[in-house]
């Protein structure tokens, strides 16, 4: 068991166009840190010195991980996490 | 060049004449690599604001699922601008993330007449194209 993370196209060049990569961890952080083992650059797509980036989205288990722990939200074997690209702007 | 039905360019514009001064903002889904706009979904703007918008992220995922299970793409991702020019701002730019969508901005600030472009949004550049509006099943 593993953890899978999905994918939004304007990242899939980082991991060989797969649409859902897995990985593993006790928390986001951690898991952001095995796929970028992986998947060079990825982690720095997501997340910046202040924490998640705000053009990010992350769901895990469709929940928004805004209003869970943010980085430090739990994950565990069986979760499924979505990455989204926000749609935002002026 | 964008290609899209009156229909679906009058239903953006009600969108946003309903939701001015606020920004209004929502999606044309359409057959993935079809490049044609089809299926029209109007957005909570979670900002409620005249100056910004953001997509409810909550609402975005149900879409976006929706697009994934009917092998959909975003093709027109659009939101409105309420005074200023139907031109995409700085904070448009920053976050626009779909490089496959057109992206429209609709401007409401003249009350008689609702500016209408389109444009492409790739690693920070903008470039405007033409829009060409068809009459439905052309």
């Amino acid at each position: 068991m593993a953890i899978e993370v999905r994918i939004p196209t304007i990242l899939r060049n980082l991991t060989g166009g797969d649409k859902a990569v897995e990985g593993k961890g006790g928390t986001l952080a951690e898991l952001f840190t095995d796929l970028d083992a992986r998947h060079p650059g990825l982690r720095a797509r997501l997340v910046d010195d202040k924490g998640l980036r705000k053009f990010v989205n992350v769901y895990l288990n469709d929940e928004d991980v805004r209003f869970l722990g943010g980085l430090d939200t739990p994950v565990a074997d069986g979760d499924n996490v979505t990455i989204l690209p926000a749609v935002a702007g002026g | 060049m964008l290609t899209i039905e009156r229909a679906l360019v009058d239903q953006i514009i009600a969108h946003a004449r309903a939701d001015h001064p606020d920004e209004a903002c929502g999606v044309i889904a359409g057959p993935i690599g079809s490049d044609r706009p089809v299926r029209f979904i109007a957005m909570v703007n979670a900002e409620r604001s005249p100056t910004f918008y953001r997509f409810d992220s909550q609402e975005q995922l149900k879409v976006w699922r929706e697009m994934d299970d009917r092998d959909e793409e975003p093709v027109v991702i659009y939101h409105s601008h309420t005074a200023t020019e139907a031109y995409p701002s700085r904070t448009d730019v920053s976050y626009a993330a779909e490089p496959n969508a057109h992206y429209v901005l609709v401007s409401t600030r003249a009350e008689d007449e609702t500016e209408f472009r389109s444009y492409r949004i790739v690693d920070g550049e903008v470039t405007e194209e033409e829009v060409t509006v068809v009459e439905a099943g052309a």
